[in-house]
């Protein structure tokens, strides 16, 4: 019990420190050191509270034993990463949204195929996709290849339909002044149309690089080679190794969140014009 | 030589509104004609027709001799528009340049014409600005240096004065006036202002509203050589009720 209440003053001593820090700091380094204080804070807070409250280790480890494992474990850990991540989720990813920028090029230049892709690629982008899981499993069997799959499938709906709207993102008199000189359509969508795109579709990758984590996990929950993330998650959970389950979930969290910053900095670089992204 | 003709122009837009009726006009190569008239009357319409992005519905265009579209495919003219319309992600440079490279334009012969037409609005040291970081005003003063800088024989201009103070107002026009008397460029310029028309062109042509037609077309005798203090002069004002005359019947 006092470690427990030691963790609650403890909390307030570093949360404290962390106020006075944003406010000693100069902005930009504030940034970097604020979040990375607070979840430093947390972390020590969960330890604590979890000794101090005698949580059951199938319930929460101690965080330290989740980073022990991380490193005692390091080796498997990088071949479910190179398997799930890299061949399953990434492969899907870059496929995935790639078709779709195409197809939603093809689409700019047809009315037709635009009004018809538009209402189905909005309707299919709110299903939740990752129910073909088991489906794409069976279908393509039980390696990588399946779970890009089901990647594939899960981002090239919202990817199209931010593609497609991007691509006609542009004004009135912006088309009319590369009418005034007369540019071929090619010149159009280079000079014009993509640029104008451009916060659409990173937009568009920023929303699939969660569902490409999600759907290649999930879909190894339905059948995998004896590696992956999904897999060792699944099969951790029934032989009560928690600490492995969370070090997965450690892993595939700095995944995302180091592709998403990655993301945001291209986003940066590319459409610094983009009200959103001024100065 | 005709630039352009217009003979029996009409543009009905969807929905029965006559923006042009019966509209008749010949532009002679190096003249400079206003157009002038209430809110509605038609002016941008007519440019556009001239410009080939709206189709009339009934009636002949020719422009330099040319269907409006095999003129434009020609790049016969250079439009200004009534907003500034630069590209967000492109500097102020590279909005200018945009025309000219897709000319096909040599880099050098770019980087001196882009430098040229910069001064000449009065935006040097601007050129690697983004549009966005400009006011307003300079935004329009750099669509117009890109509309120059495409140094076709046909300049289009709608309202492209309408948003700056009248000092730089009166300075562009002075520029405008010296680049068509020695490009011997043709002109075609709306604008609200009686005085501006009156001190810029060779013909100002007054439209009313309702459907949109031509209701007079007045001949400028003042001679093309006009200083600033022209626009005291007897001859100058007298123009200058003509037009607003005119106007004031289209009114009513
Ligand atoms: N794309 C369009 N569709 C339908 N109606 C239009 C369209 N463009 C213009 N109009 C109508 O045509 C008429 C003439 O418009 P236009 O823009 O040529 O006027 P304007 O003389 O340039 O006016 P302003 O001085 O306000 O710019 C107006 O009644 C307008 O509502
Ligand atoms: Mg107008």
């Amino acid at each position: 019990m006092m470690i427990a209440i030691f963790a609650l003053v403890l909390w307030g001593a570093l949360w404290a420190f962390n106020v006075k820090l944003a406010g000693w700091l100069s902005d930009r380094y504030a940034r970097i050191a604020v979040p990375i204080v607070f979840g430093l804070t947390l972390v020590v807070m969960v330890e604590l509270l979890v000794i101090g409250l005698n949580v059951s280790f199938v319930i929460l480890p101690r965080p330290s034993e989740m980073v022990v494992r991380l490193f005692t474990s390091y080796e498997m850990l990088w071949e479910d990463f190179v398997q799930t991540i890299l061949k399953g989720a990434l492969t899907g990813y870059v496929v995935g949204c790639s078709t779709a920028l195409l197809v939603a090029f093809l689409a700019s230049w047809s009315d037709f195929l635009r009004r018809g892709l538009l209402p189905l690629g909005n309707f299919v982008a709110a299903l939740p996709v990752v129910g073909l899981a088991p489906i794409m499993v069976m279908w393509f069997g039980f390696g990588w290849e399946s779970k890009a799959a089901i990647v594939v499938s899960m981002c090239f709906f919202p990817m199209l339909v931010n593609s497609v709207q991007g691509l006609a993102a542009t004004n009135a008199i912006e088309r009319d002044l590369f009418k005034t000189y007369a540019a071929t359509p090619l010149q159009q969508l280079g000079l014009l149309r993509l640029p104008a795109a451009m916060p659409f579709i990173l937009n568009g990758l920023k929303v699939c690089t969660p569902l490409a984590l999600i759907g290649a996990i999930v879909a190894e929950f339905f059948g995998s080679p004896f590696l992956g993330m999904g897999f060792r998650i699944k099969t951790s959970v029934g032989t009560l190794s928690l600490d492995l389950v969370w070090a997965e979930i450690i892993v595939a969290a700095i995944a995302g969140t180091g592709f998403f910053g990655l993301l945001l900095i291209i986003e940066r670089s590319l459409t610094f014009w983009h009200p959103s992204q001024r100065r | 030589m005709s630039v352009v003709t217009a003979e029996g122009l009409s543009l009905t837009f969807p929905g029965d509104v006559q923006a042009l009726k019966d509209v008749n006009l010949s532009v002679e190569a190096g003249e400079f004609v206003s157009f002038i008239g209430p809110s509605g009357c038609g002016k941008t319409t007519f440019l556009r027709v001239v410009a080939d992005l709206e189709k009339p519905t009934g009636g002949e265009v020719r422009v330099t001799g040319l269907s409006p579209e095999e003129a434009r495919m020609q790049r016969a003219y250079g439009y200004v528009f009534q907003q500034p319309g630069l590209l967000p992600w492109r500097t102020v440079e590279g909005n200018i340049r945009l025309p000219l490279a897709l000319m096909g334009q040599d880099k050098h012969v770019m980087a001196e014409r882009v430098a040229s037409v910069l001064k000449m609005v009065e935006l040097d040291g601007f050129g690697t600005k983004y549009p966005w970081q400009l006011s307003g005003g300079m935004q329009q003063r750099a669509s117009i240096a890109r509309a120059l800088a495409f140094d076709a024989e046909l300049l289009l201009m709608d309202e492209p004065f309408g948003a700056l103070d009248e000092i730089v107002r009166d300075r562009l026009n002075d520029q405008l006036l010296d680049l068509w008397r020695t490009t011997q460029k043709t002109v075609l310029f709306v604008t609200h202002s009686i005085p501006e028309a009156v001190y810029l062109s060779t013909k100002i042509v007054v439209m009313s509203p309702r459907p949109g037609r031509v209701a007079k077309v007045i001949n400028n005798p003042l001679p093309p050589d006009r200083p600033l203090e022209v626009r005291e002069s007897t001859e100058f004002l007298a123009v200058a009720a003509e037009v607003r005359n005119t106007l004031r019947e289209g009114m009513d």
